[in-house]
């Protein structure tokens, strides 16, 4: 049963977010509101398959987020995909310069959102 | 003697001519035989010749019912072909309401999952930022006593950038007037008109408008609109507006009723002279 990781500080987006990955079969979604909040959800009992990240979120953002799993050698591993409004070429390359591993800017397209989520699960 | 000898020889003579004739009717038979053969052979070529041919007609006519059969199977094989086309093209539609109405769901069940005015507000900004995609925009309510539209949310742009305008007047107070939605042939403006909002959706309660939601500028990746974003607009203004309305009179329900409360209390604590 694989674990998805919301980060997302809105709520109509977690919720959004988390009742698209309802199409993916068995999954099970956790929900974080900010970077801290990821980093508790990843750091308790559950294992997590994938991220799905905001970028602009208060406390602690998407970037900072993705920059300090990818040095975890616990969580490197850990596909993390970007859901965000910064919908410009210079924000996609820096979220894959830090090690995102996909880019996909809202408003999402929840097929395209599936498609990424099932294609990294799969990997 | 001689007359004997005379008839041997003639005897003799006799046999050479009756084997020469012998000779010649053996020749002519060869000869005849020879013909014979020569016939049979032509007779016997005619015939094989013949059944080739019959063969070959009936190879062709086969060829031709097989080539037949295989252009109905490649019709019946495109015509196959084009309707999972269709279906495929149908699926990808069926697929993009069903999301559509999810989101839908999820932002009506969001809108009405209180009646706080302030977070009623604050879901109405992040539905439209996030589902409809817009990056400058406000939403704009009719002040009653003024017959003013004020805007009491903004999200890329400060409060005081958008005019107060009367119902009727401009693009704003037109869409408030007639409630019906407004949308700019080029969407993908970057210049702020504070009159000149690119949509304009009026929040109407049946044929009661109550405000309007104003979006300047949509997001770099949004390049315009689609149909179902069109749908979608007037959709959640609907329910925007329903969850407008009814949190800003809980809140101010709530407001009188404390005051009462207030007032009240202070009249049962009054001392007896």
């Amino acid at each position: 049963m694989p674990n998805i990781l919301v980060v997302e500080d809105s709520p109509t987006m977690r919720q959004l977010i988390s009742f698209a990955m309802k199409r993916i079969p068995k999954a099970n979604v956790i929900e974080a509101t900010d970077g801290v909040d990821a980093l508790k959800k990843l750091s308790s009992d559950n294992v997590i398959n994938l991220i799905l990240c905001d970028i602009n979120m208060p406390v602690m953002d998407g970037l900072k987020l993705v920059s300090l799993v990818r040095g975890n050698p616990s969580y490197k591993d850990i596909p993390i995909i970007m859901v965000t409004t910064e919908g410009a070429e210079e924000d996609r390359k820096r979220a894959l310069a830090i090690g995102a591993n996909a880019y996909l800017p809202k408003p999402i397209q929840t097929q395209e959102l599936i498609r990424l989520v099932n294609t990294y699960l799969a990997n | 003697m001689v007359d004997k000898e005379l008839g041997y020889q003639n005897k003799a003579e006799e046999f050479i001519q009756m084997f020469k004739k012998g000779e010649e009717f053996t020749k002519e038979i060869l000869k005849e035989n020879e013909k014979l053969r020569f016939r049979i052979a032509q007779l016997e070529d005619s015939a094989e010749r013949s059944g080739d041919e019959a063969r070959t007609k009936l190879y062709e006519e086969r060829i031709k019912l097989l080539e037949h059969e295989i252009n109905s199977t490649k019709d019946k094989f495109a015509r196959v072909e084009e309707e999972n086309k269709d279906f495929a093209a149908k699926y990808i539609e069926v697929e993009e309401e069903n999301n559509n109405l999810a989101n839908l769901y999820v932002a009506s069940y969001q809108l009405h999952s209180t009646l706080d005015f302030s977070e009623v507000l604050r879901i109405v900004v992040e539905i439209i930022i996030n589902l409809v995609g817009a990056e400058k925009f406000a939403v704009i309510l009719i002040d009653d006593k003024t017959n003013e539209l004020l805007p009491v949310a903004t999200e890329g742009i400060q409060p005081g950038d958008v005019p107060k305008v009367k119902i009727g007047e401009g693009i704003i107070g037109g869409v408030a007037k007639e409630g019906e939605s407004y949308f700019a042939e080029d969407l993908s403006t970057s210049d702020f008109n504070p009159y000149s909002p690119v949509v304009c959706i009026p929040l109407k309660i049946k044929e009661h408008v109550i405000g309007a939601i104003a979006i300047y500028k949509l997001l770099t990746q949004k390049a315009g609109f689609t149909d179902v974003d069109y749908e979608l607009c007037n959709l959640l203004a609907g329910h925007a507006a329903t969850a407008i309305f009814s949190s800003r009179l809980y809140t101010q329900s709530e407001r009188k009723l404390t005051t009462i409360q207030g007032f009240l209390d202070l009249l049962k604590d009054k001392p007896k002279r």
